[in-house]
């Protein structure tokens, strides 16, 4: 992979594979403190997504924009609107850009993370998917290497912070309803947030610089 | 999985069209983004009232699409909020001039994409309200959870506001009446089993013969807890209590009764229960005004109901009683 706008698109069409590949993962996870949506949700999406990269555009930034236009439009539900926030703040942080740094990469994550937490008015430790972007985020601000390693530091970090969902109480969402019977669960969003990245690392794995 | 499908994910597309060829003469269905909108909209200087949500509700809220009650519904996916150019596109259809009021339910996914679409449709110029409904008494209005979900109420909210929206009501008086509805309707509701959403294929949570779940949302989700089975007379009493003390409704008040079936339920149990209602209520000294029962809420085959208490001045009986001409709810006119 490079770390240009071609680049970029190699990782959306693997993070897509991935979503589809754990879509049935996550509706499990949805189901026992949501509603059972949230894998056929974003597969969804990102269907619609894969079928727009072809000409989303020559910097990642016009790539990502893409990417958040279309899954505000097809995801629904809360997932739609915060990830389409979190890739548009990202978009809109890498500007026009051509080729990604490890820097920049950190300042669009922490972008995303801002948007998110605008958004969704959610914190860490209220159980949702701030509690993997946060860690995320840290750990690629001190991470150090190249943007395969810097986002190799947030996947990592984004499923330590997923797992670590499990025994809290929901605060934000319908997970919420369910006071106190939503701990014992992964929150489906902190999950999926940390597949997305797991899969936008393993794609830049080679990557220069 | 047995249901009267095709395939689940064309499930909502497909009913869609049954119900624009049931109700031509009232509504009109597009597609690619999916709006359901009065056959005569935009209605020139009305205020266009627009809800939506998840499908899997039914009749709410395409069947209350029409005359008197709402101008466009957004149908998002089974139990999955619409996205922000679903209800984009139903402003666009139905903007009559006099601005536009979106009816929300209170649900993280619901308020975070009408919340979106409202700041488009502000940019574009038109003069958008939006008011959030959370009338389920089952579930803890804190810091510490996204607040009460909308529920039974929605129905009557949509009906007394789009009553008055026909009559002539500005942008201004509508809001403020919508937000006097919602300050005064409280629901809770049960279920006696889980139901299936097309595309997971299973149950949505299990309960063995004789267990029922107390405050259930309408998403098919589990409730705040599991008891035992009781008689109608004692399960009634479970839904109405919580619903009562919480605004609190006291002696001398008016209000109005809404009995509503979560799908399932065989109107032959559902007036069984609305009468016990009626009989608690009347035991407190609070006089019904006005009564619904039937499936107007539901959440799709689950066997359960949801009770409504709304309380009621003359402006909204007026409203309630004004013409109502949609594929469910049709009187007067």
């Amino acid at each position: 992979m490079t770390c240009d706008a071609t680049g970029v698109i190699a990782a959306i069409r693997s993070a897509a594979a991935v979503v589809d590949e754990h879509r049935d993962e996550l509706v499990d996870l949805d189901r026992e403190i949501g509603d059972a949506d949230h894998g056929e949700n974003l597969k969804r999406g990102f269907t619609a997504v894969l079928s727009k990269l072809d000409n989303a555009g020559d910097t990642p930034g016009a790539v990502l924009k893409v990417v958040a236009s279309t899954l505000i439009s097809t995801v629904g539900g809360a997932a739609g609107p915060l990830y389409g926030t979190a890739f548009l703040r990202a978009a809109a942080k890498l500007g026009t850009t051509g080729t990604l740094t490890p820097e920049s990469v950190v300042d669009a994550l922490d972008a995303a993370l801002e948007g998110v937490v605008a958004r969704g008015k959610a914190e860490a430790g209220d159980k949702t998917m701030v509690d993997a972007l946060t860690p995320a985020v840290a750990a690629a601000r001190a991470a150090s290497g190249s943007v395969a390693d810097v986002l190799k530091a947030a996947a990592d970090a984004a499923d330590q912070g997923a797992q670590d969902t499990v025994p809290l109480v929901a605060r934000k969402g319908r997970a919420s309803y369910l006071g106190e019977r939503s701990a014992g669960h992964m929150d489906p969003g902190a999950r999926s947030t940390a597949l997305l990245l797991r899969a936008f690392a393993d794609a830049a794995q080679g990557a220069t610089p | 999985m047995k249901k009267i499908i095709n395939d689940p994910s064309t499930v909502v597309e497909e009913s869609l069209r049954g119900l624009a060829a049931a109700h031509g003469d009232i509504l009109k269905v597009r597609t690619e983004p999916a709006v359901i909108y009065r056959a005569d909209a935009p209605v020139t200087g009305k205020v266009a009232v627009i809800s939506g949500g998840g499908s899997g509700h039914e009749p709410l809220h395409g069947g209350f699409v029409g005359l008197g009650m709402l101008d466009a519904a957004a149908p998002g996916p089974v139990f999955t909020s619409p996205t922000p150019d679903q209800v984009q596109a139903a402003v666009e259809h139905v903007d009559g001039g006099a601005g536009v009021l979106l009816i929300v339910k209170n649900y993280t996914g619901d308020v975070l994409n009408f919340e979106t679409a409202a700041e488009f449709a502000s940019a574009d110029g038109v003069d958008v309200r939006t008011v959030v409904i959370d009338d389920d008494v089952a579930v803890k209005d804190s810091l510490y959870t996204a607040g009460r979900r909308g529920v039974g109420g929605t129905a009557l909210l949509e009906k007394i506001v789009g009553g008055a929206a026909e009559g002539g009501y500005n942008l201004d008086e509508c809001e403020a009446l919508a937000r006097r509805v919602i300050a005064s309707v409280r629901s809770m509701g049960v279920a006696l089993t889980a139901c299936t959403v097309p595309h997971v294929g299973e149950p949505s949570f299990v309960l063995e013969d004789d267990e029922i779940e107390i405050g259930i949302g309408i998403h098919g989700e589990p409730g705040r807890r599991r008891v035992p089975h009781q008689p109608a007379d004692q399960l009634v009493r479970t839904l109405l209590d919580p619903v009562l003390e919480d605004l609190p409704f006291a002696s001398g008040d008016r209000v109005l009764l809404f009995t509503n079936s979560m799908g399932g339920t065989p109107l032959v149990e559902l007036y069984l229960a609305h009468g016990i209602a009626e009989r608690l209520l009347a035991e407190r000294g609070i006089t019904v005004e006005r009564r619904l029962v039937g499936p107007y809420v539901t959440s799709l085959e689950m066997q359960g109901m949801s009770l409504t208490v709304l309380k009621v001045d003359d402006e909204m009986l007026r409203w309630w009683d004004a013409p109502v001409r949609t594929a469910a709810l049709r009187w007067g006119a």
